[in-house]
């Protein structure tokens, strides 16, 4: 693997289907030993190795941080994704042993905020497992709103009302619950810290809100991991390491490159880390951006490229890597 | 503007305004300007939903300039111990959309950030701007003790009297530039005071 991203060997203690959509999984270690301290809103990235092709996926730790013996992730199963779902739903077993990341936290709680207000959105509920643990164990203020589509794909929504009562609410889609979010906004005691995880148009929505209503921008945190889109396969020449190398459909650039022996830092492989930021030297066609990390004035200039969810569509690229 | 010199010299800005509903200003003196000055960038209807909290000092200026921005309270008060219980008491009171503005001297500056950060103000979204004297608020660094309004290097600690350096070592959590003694070798070396702080 890469920068700042040691691993570890685990073997799968675990595989609990939790609803129709999402499956949990359990690691420990192959040694017996604990696992790295992690804390509430880390994930790491889990290597599948499915035939002649390995794809890393990052998921959020969901386990409490104060249980270090094992560690858990739920995985939403996405029919028209690239497959690192389907893999993990269907190839994933008890007593396989696989390879996964040191935990890294870009969704990490605010401790000196007076409240945690949370709100999540579908799969989006994973890193608030951790950090309402880790808040709960430390007596720690915090609230969630949670949004799903039906009470059967509230994953841990009875879980969760059953540790924390009151201090979770759900808004269920199907029977038109909605979150009054100005309201909820505007009556939050000042030192409050806002938390927000779920499908792009929920934390934009949220974002904007927050803004407009006088949150500053050092009390909104968020995360979203794209899952790198599939695409029309491109070639792209690598300047640094001389290489030629082809992205196919299926995978994505950073991918393609760690696959010819190239080794780009890379931290969350979601588009919002920064850590794979790579230069473009010449290019003749179109970027497709996906990322969350670079600016507007980054992606309409055409001199940076997130190589772990953007793609091209044109007759040449040639990075700086 | 003061220049940067080491990493906790606090740096000002000038005062723009915040999207949000609420909004407190804290000024003295000459912060009455900063206050003015802003309301031109102002949307419209921005000072309704405006407290000011102003000292005027001895000179008794820039009242009135404040009284014409219609703010929708303007409280006057004679120091800034005498409005530290009603700050405390606003920010208690106060939701997330609240936006604090703070213009004058650094140690009004420095004191109501330090309110603020203890009701949970992150400081890096207090808009501040430094206008008039440039006396700073000093902690001697051997007795503790604060000293208000220093504007000579060396300086006396008004507690135990020992001569100090006055660093540009700020404390966000005192309020305070740290004070360590100029002379502590030889009490008898004593460097010409010079006024420097204005």
């Amino acid at each position: 693997m890469s920068t700042g991203t040691t691993t570890l060997d685990v073997v799968v203690s675990d595989v609990v289907p939790v609803n129709e959509l999402v499956t949990r999984f359990h690691f420990r270690r192959r040694d017996g030993g604990l696992l790295p301290t992690f804390s509430g809103g880390a994930h790491v990235v889990v290597e599948m190795r499915d035939g002649d092709r390995t794809r890393l996926n990052p998921y959020s730790l969901m386990g409490s941080p104060l249980d270090t013996r094992e560690y858990t992730i739920s995985v939403r199963r996405d029919d028209a994704g690239r497959g690192g779902s389907l893999f993990m739903h269907r190839q994933v077993k008890p007593g396989l042993e696989m390879v996964i990341s040191y935990p890294v936290n870009l969704f990490s709680l605010d401790l000196r905020a007076k409240k945690h207000l949370m709100l999540a959105g579908g799969i989006g509920i994973t890193p608030f497992m951790a950090q309402t643990s880790q808040l709960a164990g430390a007596g720690g203020n915090f609230e969630l709103h949670y949004t799903c589509r039906t009470a059967s794909l509230g994953t841990y929504a009875d879980v969760l009302q059953q540790r924390y009562g009151s201090r979770v609410k759900l808004y269920h889609d199907d029977r038109g619950e909605r979150i009054d979010l100005d309201r909820l906004l505007s009556s939050q005691p000042l030192g409050t810290h806002l938390y927000v995880c779920g499908p792009a148009g929920m934390i934009n929505w949220v974002r904007d809100r927050a803004a407009s209503l006088g949150w500053p921008l050092e009390t909104v945190h968020f995360e979203h991991f794209a899952a790198p889109q599939p695409g029309a396969p491109f070639d792209v020449t690598l300047a640094v390491s001389g290489k030629t190398i082809h992205v196919g459909e299926q995978q994505s650039l950073l991918e393609a490159m760690e696959a010819a022996g190239v080794d780009p830092p890379y931290l969350c492989r979601g588009g919002v880390c920064g850590q794979c930021e790579t230069n473009v030297i010449s290019s003749d066609g179109k970027f497709i951006h996906n990322d969350h990390w670079l600016s507007e004035e980054d992606h309409r200039s055409g001199c940076k490229i997130m190589p772990c969810v953007s793609r091209f569509e044109g007759k040449s690229l040639v990075l700086e890597r | 503007m003061a220049a940067k010199t080491i990493i906790s010299r606090p740096i000002y800005g000038t005062l723009s305004p915040q999207p949000g509903k609420h909004h407190l200003f804290i000024a003295d003196a000459e912060g009455a300007l900063a206050i003015t000055d802003m309301a031109g960038k102002a949307p419209p209807g921005f000072f309704d939903g405006a407290e000011i909290v102003f000292i005027p000092g001895p000179e008794a200026k820039h009242i009135a300039a404040l009284e014409a921005l219609k703010p929708a309270q303007l409280h006057i008060a004679p120091s800034f111990a005498s409005l530290l219980p009603r700050l405390k008491q606003t920010l208690t009171n106060a939701h997330m959309g609240l936006r604090l503005y703070l213009a004058g001297t650094e140690g009004l500056i420095g004191q109501a950030m330090q309110a603020a950060l203890e009701a949970g103000i992150d400081h890096t979204s207090i808009e501040t701007e430094h206008r008039g004297s440039l006396a700073r608020r000093m902690q001697c660094v051997h007795c503790k003790g604060i000293t208000e309004n220093v504007t000579t290097q060396p300086a006396l600690c008004s507690h135990c009297g020992l001569l100090l350096l006055v660093r540009d070592h700020y404390s966000r959590r005192l309020a305070a530039f740290q004070g360590v003694c100029i002379n502590a070798e030889d009490r008898s070396e004593i460097p010409p005071m010079e006024e420097i702080f204005r």
